[in-house]
């Protein structure tokens, strides 16, 4: 076990040599597939030969432990002098600041600080196993489909820029690697140093194409989770000084056997706080937005399907140890207005990309309220949301991608009647839209359970605030993702056409909408062997979250909608209709799409979506979240910190 | 038993007129006049109509409107010409622009003549125009089952 | 105890329409009444219903039919979820999907009509979904359970006592649910021919018949709600919860004849303002109750 741990780790960061090295186009392709399903078999190979062995919890370090930690040490330091190199050159010198302050600090403590005992520095269990067939599987995928992608952005639409396929291939390898040494690491000081190299992969590919636009946004995403780095920093220099241990589990012991000391909610409340930044949540919902300059995979893989789950998987970690705790309700509340704010913004804007990530700022925004609840059902919740939405929104980053490279835009306006023009990339989407809000086991049930457990909740205020969050956020998710799908099926007036989507692409894609039918399909399955040994793990109990009866009410819905659609189409398929055209005050002219206009020629009749700018714009809306987000945030650390001294 | 008649919806289009049919007609629709009492609702939608009922007469411009939205009703369906414009041209009829009442378009079931034509008339014609609407349907039923 | 949970849904599914329709009937007779008119017969509903079957099938896109059969399918399954007393929140989680048909039925056709009509009703949606999840909401917190069944059976007394503000909250949204004036503003109910029918305006003959059919289907859903909050184990409670369901039922009647249609905006905000000023202070003052 520990050997695969080691090479799923370790394989990742040697093979981001290839693409880096090799730049014959087919020959580099041909290095990322072998690379991509060497990664996702033995991804795959480790997560079920640890659940075949029995799935219990394993602590365990790497062989060469101590290597491994000089090299950790070594790369923090070179890390930090990168980000510095990077910070002069751009004349953004007060960022590298952040970096010297959050490295240093913890380096100095180990080099002289007081010497811990050997303790076991990685933990797999039913968690990890989770997140790394999340990252195997879902982010090598991406990585098969950035091969195509890559090749269309800049053979048939960004000409103007400076062909760096090698390097983004070969980000993406390092951040694989960083991504399993993450969610392995039981050792803060690893896992701080894996969580730098995820935030600096994410800066360098954020900057990839160079122009002002992206640099700006690149360093915007830099300070956000750099001053999350901090947060780690702090979390580790507190496990130094105060009780000698970096190990992330003996803090959450800590405050388990002594709930009422806020003492030792300080480590926690730093940590919530890194994952907070990790995971865009307002205030820090900016750098994601920005993020979305960079080309698509990268968006897909790191902007919505893993990087940015980093964050709730560490709040999954610690929320046995925020249960009804002011860091608990810290996060709760931040949560449950990302959810809300974030879903109203998404209202707002038409640019495809930019409504993913809004729906991702809001989705994280579900999961990390559900953490901040911590108790066993938000967890279950939290869990399945993190799977559905790592699949669908991989998938529909992927989709929106394929179709701006196939017709020049991204714009949701731009998308009418997409199903008569590309049908098979409508299909795609309108899968992993429907797993966004629709799918019965996908948000709806998650839903289900957080609405349950917030009204539970002990503290009165917190319950209240959270059961609106939820419920006008709800409201407002269904609004942005309904209009998007009803713009995809609805009538065209151009015919079907060329699709220049690549066949790596719709592998990957395809691939996902099949993991999406499954995932949905097996649902009870991964409920009860799955999510119930980890929440056994976590709770040390392990209820039934759903009863029985509404599990059979589910399947009920489920089957509904994918079956009486279907069927209810067959049904009508032969029905006798006489076609006529649309009623336009009678002025079409003779079809549906065009009009006689006042000077008697025939015009396009445009039909947009509602975007309530004036109610929900990003100018009325995005300041005041900030600063309600932020108000929360620092009264929150403030009651913390004040009470740990 | 047939009871479509006692449902229909009515589309009232205005075509080239001095809008005083027009008036009138949105009278019917009044607390003195009631024609919802006979189930008749005033929608705007040719989709939904039963009864076509037109006043004002035929110009070129409104030509292939009005023969789009009788196309966009389904069957059965009655139209009714009310007013001396609807039915004829009227006073208009000699007019440049005019091709005459809503006849030389579409077929006219029931002619209102009045200028304008009063509430009692239109009432009546739509009154008879409901019975007519009967028969259609029933001949299209009659029509249905034999092929 | 089951067997009676399922008569009362297969009876739902049976007479809801004609109990709903003769409703509809009364409304506009009353209406007519209230306007000083003589009315349609109260059997116009039946009859309106009927014709709208009989006619010719016309259509702009095909693909229509199909869904307004799931939007009827998804109506008639979250009342039967309702009325067999399964779990509340699924009921309106059930209700809003299939909302989302009969909104992907309406935008098919690329009609400049029906397309503003579907976005205005996605605003309606949008405006009472909050209202609607905060009604199951205050029932978990009065009886603690989602439950419609243990709703009515755990309690001695009607759970309206507990939930005063979120009953206000909800007769309130009842009116843009009815689509009815000032907030008819998707499909405009009474002939004001105001972008003509909204969302239903390229829906022709029996498809329009189905929308027709269905909305009577969550009338009755939505009514049974009201009367939820006045029932409790004593079976002579039904008497109260059908006399409530009249009240608001006449309330609606009375709201909607003496108002003018607002804009989407001011019933968005109106909506949400009554539902986080009434529920929301409701739900306050209870989780401090209940602990």
């Amino acid at each position: 076990m520990e050997m695969l741990v080691t090479a799923l780790i370790c394989l990742p960061f040697l093979w981001a040599i290839f693409p880096a090295l090799i730049h014959h186009s087919k020959c580099r392709a041909f290095f990322v597939y072998l690379g991509c399903a060497i990664v996702m078999i033995l991804s795959i190979i480790t997560a079920v030969q640890w659940f075949m062995a029995g799935g219990q919890t394993l602590n365990f370090s790497l062989p060469y432990q101590e290597t491994f930690g000089h090299v950790f040490l070594v790369g923090d330091i070179l890390l930090m002098f990168f980000i510095i190199y990077l910070c002069a050159k751009y004349k953004k010198t007060i960022i590298s600041l952040l970096t010297i302050v959050s490295t240093v600090v913890p380096t100095v403590l180990e080099l002289a600080g007081p010497k811990i005992p050997n303790n076991y520095t990685m933990r797999f269990d039913y968690l990890t196993m989770i997140m790394v067939l999340i990252i195997g599987i879902v982010g090598t995928l991406i990585g098969v489909y950035a091969v195509g992608y890559m090749h269309g952005y800049h053979i048939h639409h960004h000409k103007e820029l400076k062909d760096r396929r090698s390097f983004f291939l070969a980000m993406i390898f390092v951040f694989f690697g960083a991504m399993f040494g993450l969610v392995f690491s039981a050792n803060l000081c690893s896992l701080y140093f894996f969580w730098e190299i995820t935030s600096v992969t994410s800066f360098l590919l954020i900057g990839y194409t160079r122009t002002d636009e992206a640099i700006n946004n690149s360093f915007k995403a830099l300070w956000m989770n750099l001053l999350g780095g901090c947060g780690l920093a702090v979390a580790i220099s507190v496990g130094y000084l105060w009780y000698g241990t970096v190990n992330l589990f003996d803090y959450i012991d800590l405050v388990q056997a002594d709930p009422t000391n806020i003492r030792n909610m300080l480590p926690i409340a730093c940590l919530a706080f890194a994952a907070l930044t990790k995971s865009a949540q307002f205030p820090f919902s900016g750098w994601l937005l920005g993020a979305m300059v960079a080309p698509t995979p990268s968006s897909a893989l790191l902007h919505s399907a893993t990087m940015v789950k980093a964050g709730v998987y560490l709040l999954i970690r610690i929320s046995v140890a925020m249960a009804d705790n002011y860091v608990g309700n810290m996060v709760a509340l931040i949560g449950g207005f990302t959810f809300l704010a974030a879903s109203c913004l998404a209202i707002s804007v038409s640019d495809g990309k930019k409504v993913l990530a809004y729906s991702t700022i809001s989705n994280l925004g579900l999961i990390v309220a559900c953490t901040g609840c911590g108790y066993e059902e938000t967890i279950w919740a939290a869990v399945f949301l993190v799977i559905f939405h790592a699949v669908s929104k991989s998938m529909l980053f992927q989709c929106v991608g394929a179709i701006e490279n196939t017709t020049g835009s991204r714009d949701v306006e731009d998308m009418q009647g997409l199903i008569a023009i590309f049908p098979k990339l409508a299909v795609i989407l309108m899968i992993g839209i429907a797993g966004m809000f629709l799918a019965p086991f996908g948000m709806l049930i998650s839903k289900w359970a957080a609405l349950k457990a917030f009204i539970d909740t002990t503290s009165v205020y917190v319950s209240t605030l959270m059961v609106l969050f939820i419920c006008f956020g709800s409201a407002t998710t269904m609004f942005y993702w309904t209009k998007w799908m009803s713009k995809i099926l609805g009538a065209s007036p151009r015919e079907k056409s060329r699709d220049l989507t690549k066949k790596n692409e719709y592998i990957s894609m395809f691939f996902h909408a099949f993991m999406m039918v499954a995932l949905i399909l097996g649902f009870p399955w991964l409920s009860k062997h799955v999510l119930k040994p980890l929440s056994n793990d976590m709770f040390g109990t392990a209820t039934q979250v759903i009863s029985y009866q509404n599990m059979i009410i589910m399947i009920v819905l489920l089957v509904g909608i994918f079956v009486v659609p279907f069927v209810n189409f067959v049904l009508t398929k032969g029905q006798k209709a006489k076609q006529v055209i649309t009623y336009m005050g009678g002025a079409n002219a003779g079809d549906n799409f065009n009009f006689v206009s006042a000077t008697g020629d025939p015009k396009e009749m445009h039909i947009a979506n509602f975007y309530m700018e004036d109610i929900m714009g990003e100018k009325k809306l995005f300041t005041p979240a900030i600063m309600i987000s932020a108000f929360i945030i620092i009264v929150y650390m403030i009651i913390v910190i004040g009470g740990a001294f | 038993m047939s009871t479509i008649h006692k449902s229909p919806w009515l589309l009232h289009y205005d075509g080239s007129s001095c809008n005083g049919c027009d008036i009138e007609v949105l009278a019917c629709t009044t607390p003195v006049y009631d024609v919802e009492r006979f189930g008749v609702i005033n929608t705007g939608n040719p989709m939904h109509a039963d009864i076509f009922l037109i006043t004002g007469g035929i110009n070129s411009q409104n030509e292939a409107v009005v023969k789009q939205i009788y196309e966009q009703m389904p069957q059965p369906k009655v139209v009714i010409a009310v007013g001396t414009c609807a039915c004829t041209g009227g006073i208009f009829k000699e007019c440049y622009n005019i091709k005459g009442g809503a006849d030389t378009v579409i077929p006219v079931d029931i002619y209102v003549p009045g200028c304008a034509a009063r509430p009692e008339s239109i009432i009546d014609g739509v009154v008879k125009g409901i019975g007519l609407f009967k028969e259609k349907a029933e001949a299209l039923k009659a029509q249905q089952k034999a092929n | 105890m089951t067997t009676t949970r399922i008569i009362i849904a297969v009876l739902y599914v049976l007479l809801a329409p004609f109990v709903i329709g003769l409703l509809d009937g009364f409304d506009r007779k009353i209406s007519a009444r209230m306007q000083g008119r003589r009315g349609p017969s109260v059997l116009q509903p039946f009859f309106d219903i009927k014709k709208l079957f009989e006619k010719e099938f016309l259509t702009a896109n095909k693909q229509q039919l199909f869904m307004i059969y799931s939007y009827v399918f998804f109506i008639v399954l979250s009342g039967v979820i309702f009325f067999a007393g399964f779990d509340l929140l699924l009921v309106v989680f059930s209700l809003s999907t299939a909302a989302m048909f009969l909104i992907l039925a309406s935008t098919s056709t690329h009609s400049p009509f029906s397309s503003q009509g579907t976005h205005r009703e996605l605003v309606q949606i949008m405006s009472c979904e909050p209202m609607e999840l905060l009604v199951a909401v205050g029932f978990y917190l009065a009886t603690k359970t989602f439950n419609v069944n243990e709703i009515v059976m755990n309690s001695t007394y009607s759970n309206i006592i507990y939930l005063p503000g979120f009953f206000v909250g909800f007769v309130f949204i009842l009116t843009i649910k009815f689509r009815k004036s000032p907030f008819d503003i998707s499909t405009s109910h009474h002939a004001h021919q105001e972008v003509i029918k909204g969302v239903t305006s390229e829906m022709v003959g029996k498809e329009y018949g189905m929308v027709t059919l269905a909305e009577w289907y969550e009338n009755a859903i939505l009514l049974g709600i009201v009367g939820l909050f006045f029932l409790n184990s004593n079976p002579l409670s039904v008497i109260g919860a059908i006399v409530a369901i009249l009240v608001v039922w006449f309330l609606e009647i009375l709201i909607d004849n003496t108002s003018a249609r607002v804009k989407w905006q001011l019933m968005l905000k109106l909506a949400w303002g009554v539902t986080i000023v009434a529920a929301g202070m409701n739900l306050f003052l209870l989780e401090i109750i209940m602990g």
